[in-house]
């Protein structure tokens, strides 16, 4: 009977007679559906950055581990002597580097003999030349030595720039040495960064053949493993090749690890993220939808003589429910749209900031408005079931 | 005029009654109970101008409701148009309220929110009809009362007289035939009262039928009749009324 353009206009007349309390109503859907929105894309445009990371870092790594030596109960090394140039022969290897911390770990100082202040807090490690391209590492000071100081079971050292601080040892000018129990390690070369193996950082790394000289093969809490970096797409192959090409006879003491599978890594990670903020997102909204509720609510205890004389003027109680319906979906609606536009804003503005690549499903947009929208309109069910059900005779008396 | 009494008494073979009551009452459940309507009998023909009189709480407003088909009675029989309300289903009731009969209330009951004229198109809003030529139908009604001057001004502006013209104006806008006015002049000074009395006369000269329940005999005397509500009752002149057939008789008088 009532035009629906008139329904409309009625809901709207009533958002805009207080239109300092509809602001204030739609707040908590703004915050809701903007948090809901900004948290979705942030996740995506950060989970983005976090996939092409991962993924190029972890699709170009095989590790190999000394699978024998882990079970053993005496020191031993599984790799070849020359385990670092048999992997390099492989199609696809662009560095492979042996390792393995020395345990128990030596005494360490920056002097010696009597007057040595043992160092703490540093890790000594046996590192082959091929773990400083492996790894990716930039040099701050010096070189890194090569395999001629493998081969030729040099005592010379490389620190990593942590160690290097601790051991107070700031340029190389005058060929500073360490002392790992108590013998001398001429110091080469300083490490400022290392990509794939950030423990460096804060380790002195000697060759593996001085390594086994003084202080004898791996424990087996700490066996060796190697490092392979390849190239993109090679990793899967490399893995299988690995343990053959090292130990022909007996490829089963190695264990080769190709990387994760980059898609189901991103999606456990950005999931786990993603419930935990959704949540949070739900209970804003949650919130917002309590605030539309509560302010229907007193809007039709207000208003009860104006429903009183709708209804006097020929209102059914469908139209008195559609009314407040109406208004409390137009709240949401609208606490939606100013929500989602904030939101997106947020996504943008933040990933301009960091320079990163704004990713927000198009379809969110849409989202933002309908979710507001659906809010409200669950919201306002229970006013305007009351509203409805006003005694029209009662409520005129007032 | 006639006399009190009599009206319509022999008016009947004219046409049926726009409203028959049969002893009607009304018992608002409580606790504790509130017996607000006798049984209670009452004629009313089209065009006719009838005055409600009786003291407060005596049950005016519970008629009021009942004829204005906002509540239903406890036992007995309405028709409205000839047709039994009882048999009516709620939006039907509705339906009918809204085309057929208009209120005015003491308190003039205007949204605070919409302009005079707004309020008046309100009226014309839950009818279904085009939208096209409301605004002017209001404005027609609003000039009606002497209004059209103010038809934008919010009600907080306008005086009380002339807030109850612009509920007289939103009352007729839709032509329903019937006004039911609750102490329309209850709110208001005599000055502004004789100005609104003088509107519902014109009214019921323009063919509207009229019933005006108020406490006021002044106002009251202004009716082409008056009946009197006392303790839930209905009477004319201290006899009860009872409704034979279309005719209003008072108890006891001649049928026949
Ligand atoms: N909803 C209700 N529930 C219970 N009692 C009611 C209700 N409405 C009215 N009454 C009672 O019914 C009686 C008649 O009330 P009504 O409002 O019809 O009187 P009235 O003649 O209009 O009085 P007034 O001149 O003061 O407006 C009063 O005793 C009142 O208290
Ligand atoms: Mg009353």
């Amino acid at each position: 009977m009532i035009r629906s353009r008139d329904l409309l206009a009625e809901a709207a007349a009533g958002m805009l007679q207080r239109p300092g309390r509809s602001a204030l109503t739609m707040m908590g859907t703004v915050l809701g559906v903007g948090t809901f929105i900004a948290i979705i894309g942030l996740t995506s445009t950060a989970g983005g950055q976090i996939s092409k990371r991962f993924s190029v870092l972890q699709a170009t790594q095989v590790v190999v581990q000394d699978a024998a030596a882990a079970e053993a109960t005496r020191p031993t090394l599984s790799f070849p002597d020359d385990a670092e140039r048999r992997l390099g022969r492989l199609n696809g290897v662009e560095a492979a580097g042996l390792h393995w911390p020395l345990a128990p770990a030596p005494v360490l100082s920056s002097r010696p003999g009597a007057v040595a202040e043992p160092v703490s807090g540093i890790e000594v490690h046996a590192a082959g030349p091929g773990v400083f391209p492996a790894a990716g590492v930039r040099i701050q000071a010096g070189v890194s030595y090569n395999t001629w100081h493998d081969e030729h079971h040099q005592a010379v050292a490389v620190l990593g720039a942590v160690a290097a601080r601790k051991l107070g040892i700031s340029h190389l000018e005058n060929g500073p040495a360490v002392w790992i129990d108590g013998s001398p390690y001429t110091v080469v070369g300083v490490l400022d960064t290392s990509e794939r193996l950030p423990g460096l950082l804060m380790s002195v790394l000697i060759p593996p053949r001085t390594a086994l000289d003084h202080f004898g093969p791996p424990s087996p809490e700490h066996p060796a493993q190697v490092l392979v970096r390849t190239a993109l797409g090679a990793a899967g192959t490399i893995a299988r090749q690995a343990p053959l090409s090292l130990r022909p006879e007996n490829p089963m003491s190695l264990e080769a690890q190709a990387p994760p599978d980059p898609r189901t890594l991103r999606d456990t990670v950005s999931s786990d993220l993603d419930v935990l903020f959704l949540a949070l997102a739900g209970i804003a909204v949650f919130i917002g939808a309590l605030g539309i509720a509560n302010t229907t609510m007193v809007a039709v205890l207000e208003r009860s003589s104006e429903i009183g004389l709708r209804r006097a003027l020929g209102a059914c109680r469908r139209h008195i429910a559609g009314q407040f319906l109406l208004e409390s979906t137009g709240l949401g609606l609208l606490g939606g749209l100013v929500g989602s536009s904030l939101g997106v804003v947020t996504v943008v503005g933040v990933a301009v900031q960091r320079s990163w690549t704004p990713v927000l499903d198009p379809v969110l947009a849409v989202a933002g408005p309908g979710v507001g929208a659906v809010v409200g309109l669950l919201a306002g069910a229970y006013p305007a079931l009351r509203a409805a059900s006003l005694d029209p005779a009662l409520s005129l008396r007032r | 005029m006639t006399d009190e009494t009599g009206t319509s008494v022999r008016d009947g073979a004219d046409g049926s009654p726009v409203i028959r009551l049969v002893d009607v009452t009304k018992t608002y459940p409580g606790p504790p109970e509130v017996r607000a309507l006798r049984p209670c009998s009452l004629a009313v023909q089209p065009g006719d101008y009838l005055g409600i009189v009786g003291p407060s709480g005596s049950g005016k407003s519970t008629l009021l409701n009942i004829l204005g088909l906002l509540d239903r009675p406890t036992t007995g029989v309405y028709e409205f148009d000839g047709v039994d309300v009882a048999g009516l289903t709620d939006a039907d009731r509705t339906r009918l309220r809204g085309s057929r009969i208009g209120f005015v209330f003491q308190s003039f009951h205007l949204l605070p929110h919409r302009t005079a004229v707004e309020n008046v198109e309100l009226a014309l809003v839950y009818g279904g009809g085009p939208r096209a030529g409301r605004r002017e139908a209001a404005l027609r009604a609003l000039a009606d009362v002497g209004l059209d001057h103010r038809a934008h001004a919010l009600p907080s502006t306008l005086s009380g007289g002339e807030q109850q013209r612009v509920a007289v104006a939103r009352a007729l806008v839709g032509s329903p035939g019937v006004v039911l006015c609750d102490e329309p002049t209850g709110n208001l000074d005599s000055a502004t009262t004789e100005r609104v009395l003088d509107l519902l006369d014109r009214l019921n000269d323009d063919g509207y039928t009229l019933l005006v329940i108020t406490h006021e005999e002044a106002v009251a005397a202004r009716a082409r009749r008056r009946v009197r509500v006392h303790d839930g009752t209905l009477t004319v002149d201290g006899g009860t009324l009872i409704v034979d057939g279309g005719v209003l008789l008072p108890r006891g008088g001649s049928a026949a």
